[in-house]
Protein backbone atom coordinates (compact mmCIF):
# COMPACT_ATOMS: atom_id res chain seq x y z
CA UNK A 1 0.00 0.00 0.00
CA UNK A 2 2.12 2.87 -1.22
CA UNK A 3 -0.46 5.62 -1.26
CA UNK A 4 -2.08 4.52 1.95
CA UNK A 5 -5.39 4.45 0.11
CA UNK A 6 -7.38 1.26 0.30
CA UNK A 7 -8.69 -0.18 -2.88
CA UNK A 8 -11.10 -3.06 -2.61
CA UNK A 9 -11.19 -5.21 -5.67
CA UNK A 10 -14.68 -6.41 -6.59
CA UNK A 11 -15.20 -9.91 -5.26
CA UNK A 12 -15.78 -12.16 -8.23
CA UNK A 13 -14.82 -15.49 -6.71
CA UNK A 14 -16.83 -18.48 -7.88
CA UNK A 15 -19.55 -19.49 -5.45
CA UNK A 16 -19.86 -16.01 -4.01
CA UNK A 17 -23.27 -15.19 -5.37
CA UNK A 18 -24.69 -18.73 -5.54
CA UNK A 19 -26.32 -20.46 -8.46
CA UNK A 20 -28.66 -18.31 -10.55
CA UNK A 21 -31.55 -19.24 -12.82
CA UNK A 22 -32.79 -17.54 -15.95
CA UNK A 23 -35.64 -18.40 -18.28
CA UNK A 24 -35.48 -17.60 -21.97
CA UNK A 25 -38.17 -18.98 -24.37
CA UNK A 26 -38.98 -22.20 -22.49
CA UNK A 27 -35.27 -22.72 -21.84
CA UNK A 28 -34.08 -22.79 -18.26
CA UNK A 29 -30.50 -21.59 -17.92
CA UNK A 30 -28.87 -22.74 -14.69
CA UNK A 31 -25.70 -20.76 -14.03
CA UNK A 32 -23.76 -22.84 -11.56
CA UNK A 33 -21.70 -20.71 -9.24
CA UNK A 34 -21.34 -23.43 -6.62
CA UNK A 35 -19.27 -26.58 -6.70
CA UNK A 36 -21.73 -29.21 -7.88
CA UNK A 37 -21.50 -31.74 -5.04
CA UNK A 38 -24.18 -33.54 -3.04
CA UNK A 39 -24.55 -30.62 -0.62
CA UNK A 40 -25.36 -28.04 -3.31
CA UNK A 41 -27.20 -30.56 -5.50
CA UNK A 42 -30.09 -30.73 -3.03
CA UNK A 43 -30.92 -27.02 -3.41
CA UNK A 44 -30.28 -26.85 -7.15
CA UNK A 45 -32.54 -29.84 -7.79
CA UNK A 46 -35.40 -28.36 -5.78
CA UNK A 47 -35.16 -24.90 -7.31
CA UNK A 48 -34.77 -26.19 -10.86
CA UNK A 49 -37.74 -28.56 -10.61
CA UNK A 50 -40.02 -25.80 -9.32
CA UNK A 51 -39.04 -23.57 -12.24
CA UNK A 52 -39.40 -26.40 -14.77
CA UNK A 53 -42.91 -27.24 -13.60
CA UNK A 54 -44.21 -23.69 -13.31
CA UNK A 55 -42.83 -22.27 -16.54
CA UNK A 56 -43.47 -25.08 -19.05
CA UNK A 57 -39.73 -25.48 -19.51
CA UNK A 58 -38.67 -27.63 -22.44
CA UNK A 59 -34.86 -27.38 -22.50
CA UNK A 60 -32.37 -26.99 -19.68
CA UNK A 61 -28.91 -25.45 -20.13
CA UNK A 62 -26.27 -25.90 -17.44
CA UNK A 63 -23.71 -23.09 -17.58
CA UNK A 64 -20.47 -24.18 -15.89
CA UNK A 65 -18.57 -20.90 -16.35
CA UNK A 66 -18.72 -20.16 -12.61
CA UNK A 67 -17.47 -23.49 -11.28
CA UNK A 68 -14.75 -26.04 -11.90
CA UNK A 69 -15.81 -28.86 -9.61
CA UNK A 70 -18.46 -31.53 -10.00
CA UNK A 71 -18.74 -35.09 -8.70
CA UNK A 72 -21.21 -37.93 -9.20
CA UNK A 73 -23.92 -35.87 -7.49
CA UNK A 74 -23.75 -33.55 -10.50
CA UNK A 75 -24.34 -36.52 -12.79
CA UNK A 76 -27.45 -37.23 -10.72
CA UNK A 77 -28.66 -33.65 -11.09
CA UNK A 78 -28.25 -33.68 -14.88
CA UNK A 79 -29.84 -37.15 -15.23
CA UNK A 80 -32.75 -36.17 -13.02
CA UNK A 81 -33.57 -33.07 -15.09
CA UNK A 82 -33.19 -35.11 -18.28
CA UNK A 83 -35.84 -37.55 -17.07
CA UNK A 84 -38.16 -34.63 -16.35
CA UNK A 85 -38.03 -33.02 -19.78
CA UNK A 86 -37.25 -35.86 -22.18
CA UNK A 87 -40.86 -37.02 -22.54
CA UNK A 88 -41.94 -33.63 -23.93
CA UNK A 89 -39.07 -33.66 -26.41
CA UNK A 90 -36.81 -31.45 -24.34
CA UNK A 91 -33.04 -31.52 -24.35
CA UNK A 92 -30.25 -30.93 -21.87
CA UNK A 93 -27.24 -28.85 -22.86
CA UNK A 94 -24.05 -27.95 -21.03
CA UNK A 95 -21.95 -24.88 -21.79
CA UNK A 96 -18.57 -23.47 -20.73
CA UNK A 97 -17.43 -26.88 -19.48
CA UNK A 98 -13.93 -26.86 -17.96
CA UNK A 99 -11.53 -29.76 -18.45
CA UNK A 100 -12.12 -31.41 -15.05
CA UNK A 101 -15.90 -31.37 -15.40
CA UNK A 102 -15.68 -32.43 -19.03
CA UNK A 103 -13.78 -35.53 -17.91
CA UNK A 104 -16.44 -36.43 -15.33
CA UNK A 105 -19.25 -36.06 -17.86
CA UNK A 106 -17.34 -38.06 -20.45
CA UNK A 107 -16.53 -40.88 -18.00
CA UNK A 108 -20.17 -41.14 -16.96
CA UNK A 109 -21.31 -41.50 -20.56
CA UNK A 110 -23.70 -38.57 -20.24
CA UNK A 111 -22.64 -37.07 -23.56
CA UNK A 112 -24.76 -39.75 -25.23
CA UNK A 113 -27.88 -37.97 -24.04
CA UNK A 114 -26.85 -34.35 -23.58
CA UNK A 115 -25.31 -31.76 -25.89
CA UNK A 116 -22.21 -29.69 -25.27
CA UNK A 117 -21.82 -26.09 -26.50
CA UNK A 118 -19.04 -23.54 -26.09
CA UNK A 119 -21.39 -20.80 -24.91
CA UNK A 120 -24.91 -20.42 -23.56
CA UNK A 121 -25.77 -18.30 -26.61
CA UNK A 122 -24.91 -21.05 -29.07
CA UNK A 123 -26.87 -23.54 -26.96
CA UNK A 124 -29.90 -21.24 -27.06
CA UNK A 125 -29.64 -20.89 -30.82
CA UNK A 126 -29.52 -24.62 -31.35
CA UNK A 127 -32.27 -25.59 -28.92
CA UNK A 128 -35.58 -24.71 -30.45
CA UNK B 1 14.43 -34.50 0.96
CA UNK B 2 12.19 -36.79 2.98
CA UNK B 3 8.63 -35.67 2.43
CA UNK B 4 6.97 -38.37 4.54
CA UNK B 5 3.91 -36.87 6.18
CA UNK B 6 0.70 -37.84 7.98
CA UNK B 7 -2.55 -36.16 8.96
CA UNK B 8 -5.88 -37.00 10.57
CA UNK B 9 -9.11 -35.08 10.15
CA UNK B 10 -12.29 -35.76 12.09
CA UNK B 11 -15.63 -34.12 11.35
CA UNK B 12 -19.38 -34.65 11.55
CA UNK B 13 -21.31 -36.21 8.68
CA UNK B 14 -22.92 -32.95 7.55
CA UNK B 15 -23.12 -32.30 3.84
CA UNK B 16 -21.49 -28.87 4.10
CA UNK B 17 -18.32 -30.70 5.18
CA UNK B 18 -17.93 -32.37 1.77
CA UNK B 19 -16.30 -29.28 0.34
CA UNK B 20 -14.22 -28.82 3.50
CA UNK B 21 -12.94 -32.41 3.41
CA UNK B 22 -11.84 -32.46 -0.24
CA UNK B 23 -10.18 -29.05 0.12
CA UNK B 24 -8.18 -30.22 3.14
CA UNK B 25 -6.97 -33.36 1.37
CA UNK B 26 -6.05 -31.36 -1.73
CA UNK B 27 -4.05 -28.94 0.41
CA UNK B 28 -2.35 -31.87 2.16
CA UNK B 29 -1.43 -33.39 -1.21
CA UNK B 30 -0.01 -30.09 -2.46
CA UNK B 31 3.49 -30.92 -1.14
CA UNK B 32 3.67 -33.67 -3.78
CA UNK B 33 3.50 -30.94 -6.43
CA UNK B 34 0.54 -32.47 -8.29
CA UNK B 35 -0.77 -31.18 -11.60
CA UNK B 36 -4.13 -29.41 -11.72
CA UNK B 37 -5.57 -32.59 -13.20
CA UNK B 38 -4.20 -34.78 -10.41
CA UNK B 39 -5.59 -32.40 -7.79
CA UNK B 40 -9.01 -32.51 -9.46
CA UNK B 41 -8.84 -36.33 -9.40
CA UNK B 42 -8.05 -36.38 -5.67
CA UNK B 43 -10.80 -33.88 -4.85
CA UNK B 44 -13.40 -35.86 -6.78
CA UNK B 45 -12.41 -39.19 -5.21
CA UNK B 46 -12.47 -37.76 -1.67
CA UNK B 47 -15.79 -36.06 -2.35
CA UNK B 48 -17.30 -39.37 -3.47
CA UNK B 49 -16.03 -41.26 -0.42
CA UNK B 50 -17.19 -38.61 2.05
CA UNK B 51 -20.60 -38.28 0.39
CA UNK B 52 -21.03 -42.05 0.67
CA UNK B 53 -20.38 -41.85 4.44
CA UNK B 54 -22.90 -39.04 4.83
CA UNK B 55 -25.69 -40.56 2.73
CA UNK B 56 -25.22 -44.30 3.15
CA UNK B 57 -23.04 -44.73 6.26
CA UNK B 58 -25.21 -42.51 8.44
CA UNK B 59 -28.59 -42.49 6.66
CA UNK B 60 -30.58 -40.98 9.52
CA UNK B 61 -28.17 -39.53 12.02
CA UNK B 62 -25.10 -37.35 12.26
CA UNK B 63 -22.00 -39.45 12.88
CA UNK B 64 -18.24 -39.06 12.80
CA UNK B 65 -16.12 -39.31 9.68
CA UNK B 66 -12.36 -39.70 9.89
CA UNK B 67 -9.94 -38.99 7.08
CA UNK B 68 -6.32 -40.08 7.36
CA UNK B 69 -3.75 -38.91 4.88
CA UNK B 70 -0.27 -40.34 4.35
CA UNK B 71 2.48 -39.23 2.03
CA UNK B 72 5.43 -41.44 1.30
CA UNK B 73 7.72 -40.84 -1.65
CA UNK B 74 5.50 -39.83 -4.55
CA UNK B 75 2.49 -41.72 -3.19
CA UNK B 76 -0.56 -40.29 -1.47
CA UNK B 77 -2.76 -42.59 0.61
CA UNK B 78 -6.16 -41.40 1.80
CA UNK B 79 -8.38 -43.35 4.18
CA UNK B 80 -12.00 -42.32 4.68
CA UNK B 81 -13.70 -44.12 7.57
CA UNK B 82 -17.14 -44.07 9.15
CA UNK B 83 -18.71 -46.04 11.99
CA UNK B 84 -22.09 -46.28 10.29
CA UNK B 85 -24.27 -49.08 8.95
CA UNK B 86 -21.64 -50.79 6.78
CA UNK B 87 -22.08 -52.40 3.38
CA UNK B 88 -23.58 -55.88 3.07
CA UNK B 89 -22.15 -56.71 -0.34
CA UNK B 90 -19.12 -54.59 -1.22
CA UNK B 91 -18.74 -56.05 -4.72
CA UNK B 92 -22.34 -55.22 -5.52
CA UNK B 93 -21.93 -51.69 -4.14
CA UNK B 94 -18.93 -51.14 -6.37
CA UNK B 95 -20.72 -52.07 -9.58
CA UNK B 96 -21.12 -49.07 -11.88
CA UNK B 97 -24.62 -47.57 -11.79
CA UNK B 98 -25.64 -49.65 -8.76
CA UNK B 99 -27.31 -47.48 -6.14
CA UNK B 100 -29.52 -48.11 -3.14
CA UNK B 101 -30.78 -44.53 -3.17
CA UNK B 102 -32.23 -43.66 -6.59
CA UNK B 103 -34.71 -41.47 -4.69
CA UNK B 104 -31.84 -39.12 -3.91
CA UNK B 105 -30.77 -39.11 -7.57
CA UNK B 106 -27.60 -40.96 -6.70
CA UNK B 107 -26.07 -41.96 -10.00
CA UNK B 108 -24.26 -45.08 -8.76
CA UNK B 109 -20.99 -43.71 -10.08
CA UNK B 110 -19.26 -42.97 -6.76
CA UNK B 111 -17.01 -46.03 -6.50
CA UNK B 112 -16.43 -45.99 -10.27
CA UNK B 113 -15.07 -42.45 -10.03
CA UNK B 114 -12.86 -43.37 -7.06
CA UNK B 115 -11.47 -46.28 -9.07
CA UNK B 116 -10.99 -44.18 -12.19
CA UNK B 117 -9.31 -41.24 -10.51
CA UNK B 118 -7.05 -43.04 -8.04
CA UNK B 119 -4.52 -45.81 -8.69
CA UNK B 120 -5.71 -48.23 -6.00
CA UNK B 121 -8.97 -48.63 -4.12
CA UNK B 122 -9.70 -50.94 -1.19
CA UNK B 123 -12.97 -51.15 0.71
CA UNK B 124 -13.31 -52.84 4.09
CA UNK B 125 -16.79 -52.95 5.55
CA UNK B 126 -18.62 -54.73 8.34
CA UNK B 127 -22.38 -54.46 8.72
CA UNK B 128 -23.23 -52.46 11.82
CA UNK B 129 -19.63 -51.44 12.39
CA UNK B 130 -18.72 -49.16 9.54
CA UNK B 131 -16.74 -48.78 6.35
CA UNK B 132 -13.16 -47.91 5.51
CA UNK B 133 -12.20 -46.78 2.02
CA UNK B 134 -8.48 -46.69 1.29
CA UNK B 135 -7.26 -44.98 -1.88
CA UNK B 136 -3.75 -44.56 -3.24
CA UNK B 137 -2.45 -42.31 -5.96
CA UNK B 138 1.04 -41.85 -7.28
CA UNK B 139 1.72 -38.26 -8.18
CA UNK B 140 3.86 -37.20 -11.11
CA UNK B 141 3.40 -40.22 -13.36
CA UNK B 142 3.14 -38.03 -16.42
CA UNK B 143 6.37 -37.49 -18.34
CA UNK B 144 5.92 -33.75 -18.57
CA UNK B 145 4.98 -31.97 -15.37
CA UNK B 146 2.33 -29.34 -15.71
CA UNK B 147 0.81 -31.03 -18.72
CA UNK B 148 -2.87 -30.58 -18.03
CA UNK B 149 -4.32 -31.40 -21.42
CA UNK B 150 -7.10 -33.92 -20.95
CA UNK B 151 -6.39 -37.37 -22.28
CA UNK B 152 -9.39 -39.14 -20.80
Amino acid sequence: MQSGKRYNKPDVRAGKEGTTYEICNRCLIIRLNDELDHHNAINIREKADKLIERNYIKHVIFDFSGTDFMDSAGIGVIMGRYKKIVFIGGKIAVANVGSAIDRIIRLSGLYKIIEKYDTVESALQNLK
Amino acid sequence: MDNTNRMTLEFESRSQNESFARTVVAAFAATLDPTIEELADIKTAVSEAVTNCIIHGYPDKIGTIIIRGFISGNELTVEVEDYGVGIEDVNKAMEPLYTTRPDLERSGMGFSFMEAFMDELEVESFVGEGTLVRMRKRIGKQAIKGYTQQTG
